[in-house]
């Protein structure tokens, strides 16, 4: 595997989303805590809260910023700072599939892991019955 | 057809304004009226990312919103105009523009200088004076995040020993 710094990972979402999807991803992980830190929009102007993103980005060193919409002020507030940053990476659409791929694989370089992270967020969306999702039913032998 | 919703918002195209009002107001069209957004392109792209294809994002300044307002306001298209503070609304009324409308106050955060009047509503003193001179501009100005929330009036936004009407 290609080891790299390990990436931080910031969720920035409404309401309590963060906090809870964060707080499921250590109990299931049992991840530190600076790894990967909630962060929830409530009640802050757009101003504030790209100055508590950036605060949160640091000085150096890959981060995620994961956002729950592709656009709104979560979204906008984290794509202005990455903005000429090639260490800072905005994923929309955050989900817990997503986030367990992510703990598992943030040593990877940035280059690596947000196409495993897209891909891992996309599959963990699925329905039951499969025909409802455009997809056909596996045959089950016997029946 | 009228106006839909003028609005007051920070965020400008955000969740509320896309899922909260726009499911109950069906635009086709959300005008954000801001000098600064007008001529930026690639602010405006990420603004438009948050909205359905059925819904068009136009981004003009002020001086362009205030020729274009009667076009609205009688045309075929159902139109949100959103400011993202209070000054710019006013400018957009001054002389009489918004007259018989209602100005929706949708969300104005923290920030230094400003008090608490709602979860949602923060204001500096400045502020409450562009809200008394849009009502003077015979705007019906009330606050209210989502449609189903209690529309808090003028008068109880700014109390009145406040007021310097």
């Amino acid at each position: 595997m290609n080891e790299a710094t390990p990436a931080r990972g910031i969720v920035l979402g409404h309401g309590a989303l963060a906090e809870g999807l964060v707080d499921a991803v250590r109990r299931i992980s049992g991840i530190e805590p600076e790894a990967l830190e909630p962060l929830s929009n409530v009640g802050l102007s757009p101003e504030r809260l790209q100055q508590e993103v950036e605060a949160r980005l640091g000085g150096g060193g890959p981060v995620v910023v994961f956002t729950d919409l592709p656009s709104g002020s979560c979204n906008i507030a984290a794509r202005r700072l990455c903005t000429g940053r090639s260490d800072v990476v905005v994923v929309s659409g955050v989900n817990l599939p997503l986030l367990l791929e992510f703990v598992m694989h943030r040593h990877r370089p940035l280059s690596e892991l947000v196409p495993r992270l897209l891909e891992k967020g996309r599959a963990g969306i699925a329905c039951a019955p499969m025909e409802l999702g455009g997809h056909a039913r596996p045959s089950v032998p016997g029946r | 057809m009228p106006v839909l919703l003028y609005r007051v918002d920070e965020r400008l195209i955000h969740g509320q304004v896309v899922v909260g009002w726009g499911s109950r107001l069906q635009p086709d069209m959300i005008v954000v009226v801001d000098d600064s957004l007008a001529e930026s392109e690639w602010e405006q792209e990420l603004y438009g990312l948050g909205l359905p294809p059925e819904i068009e994002a136009r981004f003009e300044d002020v001086e362009t919103a205030r020729g274009h307002l009667e076009e609205w306001k009688t045309g075929p298209r159902r139109v949100i105009v959103l400011t993202r503070d209070v000054h710019t609304m006013l400018e957009l009324a001054e002389g009489g523009k918004l007259r018989g409308e209602e100005v929706n106050i949708g969300g104005i955060h923290h920030s230094p200088g400003r008090r608490a009047v709602l979860p949602y509503v923060y204001l500096r003193d400045d502020e409450e004076r562009d809200l008394e001179a849009l009502a003077a501009e015979g705007v019906d100005v009330s606050a209210r995040d989502l449609p189903d929330a209690r529309r808090v009036t003028l008068a109880e936004l700014i109390p009145p020993e406040r007021q310097r009407r």
